[in-house]
Parts: C-alpha cells; sequence; structure tokens
C-alpha cells in the first residue's frame, strides 16, 4: 500500500499536466505522483505515449509549402541592407 | 526537419556579424524557407508568407549589430516573424480567438465497464522512421492548421522550432505559465486529431 497520507491523484487531475510532465517542467514530486498513477492505469499510459508521439511528430515535422525562388531585386535589398551593417559596425570601431 | 542546430545557427551568426565570406547566403538559405513555412501556417495566404519571410529577414540584417548575444539567433529571428504576422493579419483581427476547454480535449472514457477505458486508437503501431508517411503527414498539417492562433504560433515555437518555454514566452510576450497552458491544449487538439486518423486508417 503506497503512503495514506499521500494523495492518489485522479486520472483528471494528472491529464492537465501531462505535457508539462514530458517537457520535464514539473517539481520532483509532481513527478513522482504521476509516475505512481501510470503505474496503476493502463488508459492513462496509454494517452500518454500517443501525446509523446504527438510531440515527436511534430518535432519532425516539415510543412510541404516552399518558397518561390528569391527573386534578384529582393535579394539585392537583403544584401544592401547587410553592406551597411557592416560598415555601421566598421565603422563604430567594432 | 533538416538538421538545425542551436550550435550551428550560433556560429552561422557569428560569421555573418564578421563578414564571413559565403555567411550571407547561408543564412538566407538556412532562415528564409523556415520563416515561409511559418509565415504560411500563421498567415495562412503564400504572398503574405512570402513578403513576411522577405521583412523579416531585411529587418535581421538592418539590426543584426543589435544582437547581443549569437545564441539567441533563433528566438530574436521570430521575435521579427512574429510582428510582421501581426501586421499581415490586421484585417482579420477582429475574429476573436477561440478558446479551447481541457475538458473537450479529454478522451472519450466508455463507462459501465469495470476495467477503466479510453476510447483511444493504438499509437504503438506508429513507426519510428524519420519521414513522415505522406497522408500522416498531410493530417499533421491540417491538425496544426485548424487550431485558433493563440494555440498554433505556441505548438509552431515550442515543437516544431523547438524553442524554449521562456523563450517563447518572450516572442509571444505572455507568461511562461500562459505558453505552457497553450502548448498543452495545442497538443491535445493535435493529438486527438491523429487519434481519429489513426482509428479510422490504423493497421
Ligand atoms: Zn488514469
Amino acid at each position: 500500500m503506497s503512503d495514506p497520507m499521500r494523495h492518489f491523484r485522479s486520472c483528471h487531475e494528472i491529464f492537465a499536466e501531462l505535457s508539462a510532465y514530458l517537457d520535464g517542467e514539473l517539481p520532483e514530486e509532481a513527478c513522482r505522483e504521476i509516475e505512481e498513477h501510470l503505474h496503476g492505469c493502463s488508459p492513462c499510459e496509454a494517452f500518454l505515449v500517443s501525446l509523446r508521439k504527438t510531440v515527436e511528430l511534430c518535432r519532425r515535422y516539415a510543412p510541404g509549402a516552399l518558397p518561390g525562388p528569391l527573386r534578384e531585386e529582393a535579394r539585392h535589398a537583403l544584401w544592401r541592407a547587410y553592406e551597411q551593417m557592416l560598415a555601421r559596425r566598421r565603422n563604430s570601431g567594432l | 526537419m533538416a538538421a538545425r542546430s542551436r550550435e550551428a545557427e550560433t556560429e552561422l551568426a557569428r560569421e555573418l556579424i564578421h563578414g564571413t565570406p559565403g555567411a550571407f547566403e547561408r543564412f538566407v538559405e538556412a532562415f528564409r524557407t523556415r520563416l515561409f513555412q511559418y509565415s504560411l501556417m500563421v498567415c495562412g495566404q503564400r504572398e503574405d508568407a512570402e513578403e513576411v519571410a522577405q521583412e523579416t529577414l531585411l529587418k535581421v540584417f538592418e539590426n543584426f549589430d543589435q544582437l547581443r548575444e549569437p545564441e539567441r539567433i533563433r528566438p530574436w529571428i521570430f521575435r521579427i516573424a512574429r510582428n510582421a504576422c501581426l501586421m499581415k493579419r490586421r484585417k482579420s483581427a477582429f475574429a476573436p480567438a477561440r478558446e479551447l476547454s481541457l475538458e473537450e480535449l479529454m478522451p472519450v472514457r466508455d463507462d459501465g465497464s469495470a476495467e477503466r477505458r479510453f476510447e483511444i486508437a493504438d499509437w504503438s503501431a506508429l513507426p519510428e522512421q524519420k519521414v513522415l508517411q505522406s497522408e500522416l503527414r498531410q493530417v499533421l498539417e491540417e491538425a496544426i492548421g485548424e487550431l485558433p492562433d493563440i494555440y498554433k504560433t505556441v505548438l509552431l515555437l515550442r515543437d516544431v522550432e523547438e524553442l524554449s518555454t521562456q523563450e517563447t514566452a518572450e516572442i509571444l510576450d505572455v507568461s511562461e505559465d500562459v505558453v505552457k497552458t497553450r502548448l498543452h491544449r495545442a497538443r491535445l487538439a493535435v493529438r486527438r486529431k491523429l487519434d481519429e486518423y489513426l482509428r479510422t486508417h490504423g493497421n
């Protein structure tokens, strides 16, 4: 039996904190309570797997759309801004 | 996603500020497509996204000497892009932000059985491959695209661009707690879409 003084948290309670748990943003005590819950609750455990995989998919996600080619005048405007910035830096003695 | 380590970006930022030959081209190449893709997800229009990418790069080059810490190049750029997106979206800014509640994002529980169960797809079969299968990628893209704006930007910055909670909070001018709350709801909403897809197209 676990410590009767320890609050056994409900599915509902841990549901709100699962992202913070995955991101390692919860204090140690809260992590332990969640792990205790997950240990005895397979639906929540399966749910957490699905949430973790969702995050992994987002990290691997590469949007399909690509911009059109960079037009020469647009490229030139960027280059000019870059050169001016460098010149300003040189003049300020950096 | 192309390998994009924070270290490589920091190094590129240092080269850019020192005028290293080739740094300009590599910098444009490294960020233009990403800025376009981020803006397209946020603004919704190709034309706007092309403009945001260009305006952001222009501001970056104009103000590069104001970037004190090269290791903050990624959040610095996305802060500029975010503001450029806000300008583009002023026309449609009248739409109120829709809130996602935790309750609506909880999995449906099929009551009555002694064993507590959520209705949930079998995610364990999801392949761990590097490149997303095109249909799944499409579902993911739609799921992110359908998120209300305040959730979409947080998810794009935290999970797609892999910025920290603190960096994201600074970019969006909100507290870290707000970032965490929105991120969780955004992920839950995307998770639900993927779950629906997996249940109907499961293996
Ligand atoms: Zn549970």
